[in-house]
């Protein structure tokens, strides 16, 4: 499986309406294996997708659509199987039986997760999860897109546009006075939001993420749902939070997940009043 | 940020530091030739042929501690094994020393004595080409660098971790060790290699030949250091140890931590091997307790006592040690073995950054800042 330098370009503004289909439409469609396909809108196709851990069932015939460009919340009771269903999606659990593709025609439960990571799916874990001894500076420049490949990175030089890049983002995620401290030294809702600005210069196409918010201020919060926003679009994004307020902020469809499937799925005024969702939080 | 390689290599390392360099290489390679040709055995200034010996084969295990430091300190992964490595250079560069003996040994024989004792008509196959210096000098870098290639893929692939690995290469050692102690692998057994005449075609007493052999360790040591410190502060250095710190992320940020680990390890196998090829002809014997388990984990001693992930740590820790080592198993022979364990104790409990961060502590007046 060779994903390593199969970038879509669906990231050029003029391609990123996520239909992908008008140049295809008419005369018939090409498939190149390894590249993004979304010619069916779908970026991520999750379908009957068991998985068990030591006869617990941790995922249950799970099915899920993801259309391009969708900014999509998972919510559900702890042990509902979120962040299995991540992992799932990121290689890092192989499912038991099911199928999972990414666009029309990348099987993810083929690759390993570098390269899960280069064909488009970026991930935020639960756990702000950074490098501690590195700068600021430093985790984004190992984030980066760029070749990850042993030979490159003994001999790679950043170049001033990756520099401007980085310190954009830096900006971006309003940590451009700390771009050279060690990220150990970070607070939670700033690393949480390096985590993020790590996830943006990889410039994913499918972003997942795990309590983002956990953590931060309501300010934070409120400008976190505003840069997710701003990303959907151009971006898909899939988004397990508890924080209803922040999920209300986003906006999206709400899927809610119980005992490893979907239980329903709508907008989150409708999803709230659905007297099993209500059962299912209220009822443990 | 555009610098080219040259420049980056003379920045790897700062000022002070390319000055100490200096300094260590004027005295290494000017100053103990001189105190010990020309100065006389009865002056106080002289340098004594057991201590070129001694301090050259301290600067073997410097190597040995520097490649060390590389995996463990920078890349999070202990080998108890890197005695295999360093015993397999040892090895390929004493075939060579064995056959430079020619027909001096005590049977008059072209082949090594050992064979002869055993009844061996002709050389094994795998001893082919070993009179020729080139073919060995290549023997010293790609065995032990395709034993480590080999077995990494494996460990590093099944993500083999922490105390596992280590215990995987403790056990890989200590069965290379029972391979080289059987006569028919032919090695010379228990007895190993001994008993050389020459090196490069000189007589491998002859003070010349020892100096030069000195020098040649004190260089390689000098370069590996610059290159080791050039490698931990380019790019990869930096994902190898956001590895140690974070593989999961590493993984899902798109880096493949199977070939990163496996680049380090197998160029710190090779750094070990050309190091036990100097090693053999300055202490004059290679035996399989080379690969004993005991050796090994003497190797994580140095570097911990050093300090890790700093390079110049395990340099330090490789000679306080062994100095150490030499001075008490002449004092008190029966109690090295406690004092090692007490003094490896002692670190970790006290010093988890090693004499370095000792140092580094002291040196910093309490108030400052960092």
């Amino acid at each position: 499986m060779n994903a390593r330098n199969s970038y879509p370009s669906l990231l050029d503004p003029d391609e990123s309406d996520g239909s992908g289909g008008d140049s295809s439409g008419q005369q018939g469609h090409r498939i190149i294996p390894g590249e993004l396909d979304l010619s069916h809108k779908v970026i991520l196709y999750l379908d009957d997708i068991n998985v068990s851990f030591d006869g617990f069932k941790a995922l249950n015939n799970l099915c899920l659509t993801i259309d391009a460009g969708e900014l999509r919340c998972i919510i559900g009771p702890n042990g509902a199987g979120k962040t299995t269903m991540m992992d799932v999606i990121t290689g890092k659990t192989r499912p038991d039986s099911g199928t999972a593709f990414f666009g029309q025609s990348i099987d993810l439960t083929r690759l390993s997760e570098p390269e899960i990571a280069h064909a488009g799916i970026g991930r935020k874990f639960q756990k702000p999860t950074i490098f501690e001894q590195h700068s600021v500076f430093e985790n984004l420049e190992l984030a980066m897109k760029t070749d990850k490949r042993v030979w490159r990175s003994l001999f790679a030089c950043l170049r001033d546009e990756q520099r401007d890049r980085i310190t954009a983002t830096l900006r971006q995620i309003r940590l451009d006075a700390q771009a050279d401290r060690p990220a150990g030294l970070l607070s939670h809702g700033q690393k949480q939001w390096l985590e993020i600005g790590m996830l943006l210069v990889q410039e994913p196409q499918l972003l997942l993420l795990d309590e983002p918010v956990a953590g931060m201020t309501d300010d934070e919060t409120m400008r976190t749902a505003e840069l997710f926003v701003s990303l959907a679009g151009k971006h898909s994004l899939v988004v397990v939070e508890h924080d209803m307020a922040f999920v209300g902020q986003l906006g999206g469809l709400v899927t809610v997940l119980h005992e490893g499937s979907v239980l329903t799925e709508g907008p989150l005024s409708v999803v709230q009043e659905d007297p099993r969702v209500i059962e299912v939080y209220l009822g443990r | 940020m555009h610098k080219p390689l040259t420049l980056r290599f003379l920045t790897a390392l700062d000022g002070k530091s390319w000055l100490a360099l200096g300094l260590f290489l004027a005295v290494t390679l000017v100053a103990v030739p001189l105190l010990h040709l020309y100065v006389a055995p009865e002056s106080a200034f002289h340098v004594s042929a057991y201590a070129i010996t001694l301090f050259g084969k301290i600067m073997c295990y410097a190597i040995v501690a520097v490649a060390m430091d590389l995996i463990w300190g920078y890349g999070g992964i202990l080998s108890l094994g890197h005695g295999l490595f360093f015993a397999l250079g040892g090895y390929a560069f004493g075939m060579y020393l064995m056959r430079q003996i020619g027909r001096d040994g005590s049977y008059q024989s072209d082949l090594p004595d050992f064979m002869v004792f055993l009844d061996w008509k002709e050389l094994p196959w795998y001893w082919s080409g070993s009179d020729s210096l080139w073919w060995v000098a290549l023997l010293v870098v790609v065995v032990p660098a395709l034993v480590a290639f080999v077995f990494g893929y494996f460990a590093f692939r099944s993500r083999i971790k922490g105390v596992y690995f280590s215990i995987i290469t403790q056990a890989l050692t200590y069965a290379a060790m029972l391979l080289f102690f059987r006569n028919e692998t032919g090695f010379g057994g228990n007895n190993g290699f001994t008993d050389f005449k020459r090196v490069f075609g000189y007589t491998i007493t002859s003070p010349d030949t020892r100096l030069t052999l000195f020098g040649l360790t004190a260089l390689l040591l000098a370069l590996t250091l610059v290159f080791a410190r050039w490698l931990v502060t380019s790019k990869f250095g930096r994902v190898l140890t956001a590895i140690r710190d974070a593989e999961s992320r590493v993984m899902f940020i798109g880096y493949d931590p199977l070939w990163y680990k496996l680049f380090v390890w197998t160029l710190s196998a090779i750094l070990c091997g050309i190091a036990g090829a100097l090693y053999v002809p300055q202490v004059g014997i290679i035996n399989p307790s080379e690969m004993s388990t005991a050796n090994s984990i003497e190797i994580a001693i140095w570097v911990a006592v050093g300090g890790r992930g700093t390079l110049i740590g395990p340099v330090i820790g490789a000679f306080v040690v062994n100095l150490a080592k030499s001075w008490f198993t002449v004092s008190f022979p029966e109690y090295w073995l406690f004092f090692l364990g007490l003094l490896f104790i002692v670190v970790t409990l006290l010093l988890p950054q090693g004499l370095v961060g000792l140092w580094k502590k002291l040196a910093v007046k309490p108030g400052a800042t960092r």
